[in-house]
């Protein structure tokens, strides 16, 4: 069957590009991917989105999100989109090994926690190792924990998890934190929060069986190494967008960002969308993410029409 | 919760998964849990399909923390395959339905 739209992603992009291309009667069929809701669903109050003068859970907004997109006819699975063909049109789309075709697609795929590369730090994420402070503190009751970065989000990580923590070590490779004042405050001053100066992790020990029990940490002024005994490792070294799938098939920028023609959401191939982090390396708000999904939307159905 | 989908505690986890003579699949979850609400309707959808095969199961981290610290979880959802009292296999995180099934079917 031959569908007017696809929208690969679930997070306030997709799901506005899904309400609009609903609205417009363009039926679109939304593949939420692993992470149905996107990041909103890893955070806990969401306190600057317009309309929730009080505040909002992520997952309930995200809910709220596809509630509105779902009323209009938007079709939403639960699949992860695992290859795409856009070299010719209709564009393929495949989960796993089942095909579907669309006149356009609109990429919001968003973007994923960042990790360091080290050589064990897969192997055991979600045993020691994590990029979620909000999903994963609650397991580090009383224990000590580290958190690797130094900007805003870092910080954050680092606040929630006193809640559970006997301590927390913020590893950062700098002698000053890139996060605004206001957070830096908040840490410095925290008795349960240190911050380990001019140090990067270069190796965690630890198994899937008994978890992490520490990490060797390197002075980058002075070379020396030096073992560090933790629980838990979070990682909080920024974000990179996903686009693994769209690789030699559309533009990207040197970090792998999809390349739009600002303000539109155009891609390097006509009938081809992206909207919110996927494309955005600055804002990266909720409320952005959601403003180019309407665009998207927008010029998807500007392009079917033009199209016909 | 669906009626196919047992509520396991740390009162009656070894009577109905260690001993329930069958696979059990158990789904560790809590209440602020974005993606265990995620990965919610892929349980259910196993449950249905594998039917009288297997047993379903949830455990809220929470109010059972004896059994999420005996299996060491350390993120959730986290995921046990227990096949006659032991462990086959533990996925953790979202992953698509077919990971799980994958795993079921080498035992089921």
């Amino acid at each position: 069957m031959n569908r007017k739209v696809i929208i690969i992603g679930s997070g306030p992009a997709g799901l506005t590009a899904a309400i609009y291309a609903a609205r417009a009667n363009l039926k679109p069929l939304v593949f939420e991917g692993l992470q149905p809701g996107g990041q909103l669903t890893i955070t806990t109050d969401v306190e600057n989105y317009p309309g929730f003068p009080e505040g909002i859970m992520g997952p309930d907004l995200m809910d709220l999100f596809r509630g509105q997109a779902q009323r209009f006819g938007a079709k939403c699975h639960f699949k992860q989109v695992t290859k795409v063909d856009f070299s010719q049109s209709p564009y393929k789309v495949w989960v796993d090994t089942e095909e579907y075709l669309a006149e356009a697609v609109i990429i919001a795929t968003g973007a994923s926690a960042k990790m360091l590369g080290l050589k064990n730090e897969k192997e055991l994420m979600g045993y020691g190792v994590s990029a979620c402070a909000t999903c994963d503190g609650f397991f580090y009751k009383d224990k000590k924990v580290l958190v690797i970065g130094g900007g805003d989000s870092a910080i954050e990580e680092a606040i929630y998890l006193t809640k559970f923590a006997s301590e927390v070590i913020i590893i950062h490779r700098r002698d000053e934190l890139r996060a605004s004042k206001i957070m830096q405050k908040r840490a410095l001053e925290h008795p349960k929060i240190k911050v380990a100066w001019n140090s990067i992790l270069v190796e965690i020990s630890g198994s899937r069986e008994k978890g992490v029990s520490g990490v060797i940490l390197k002075d980058t002024k002075t070379g020396i190494k030096r073992n560090e005994s933790c629980h838990g490792v979070f990682m909080a070294i920024g974000h990179q967008p996903n686009t693994d799938l769209f690789k030699n098939i559309l533009d990207m920028d040197k970090k792998g960002y999809l390349m739009t023609k600002a303000p539109a959401t155009n891609t390097s191939l006509p009938g081809i969308f992206a909207c919110g982090d996927v494309q955005d390396h600055i804002y990266r708000q909720a409320v952005t993410a959601a403003g180019s999904g309407c665009a998207a939307a927008i010029d998807s159905e500007r392009f079917l029409e033009t199209a016909e | 919760m669906a009626e196919n989908i047992n509520e396991f505690n740390d009162g009656n986890f070894e009577q109905e998964v260690l001993k329930a003579g069958k696979p059990v699949l158990v789904d560790f979850w809590a209440e602020w849990c974005g993606p265990c609400r995620a990965i919610e309707p892929i349980i259910t959808e196993i449950a249905n399909e594998y039917g009288e095969k297997i047993k379903v199961g949830k455990v809220n981290v929470d109010h059972n923390q004896q059994v999420a610290i005996k299996y060491g979880i350390r993120s959730i959802p986290a995921l046990l395959i227990i096949n006659k009292g032991e462990v086959a296999n533990q996925i953790v995180g979202s992953v698509p339905k077919i990971r799980i099934t994958e795993l079921l079917d080498t035992i089921v």
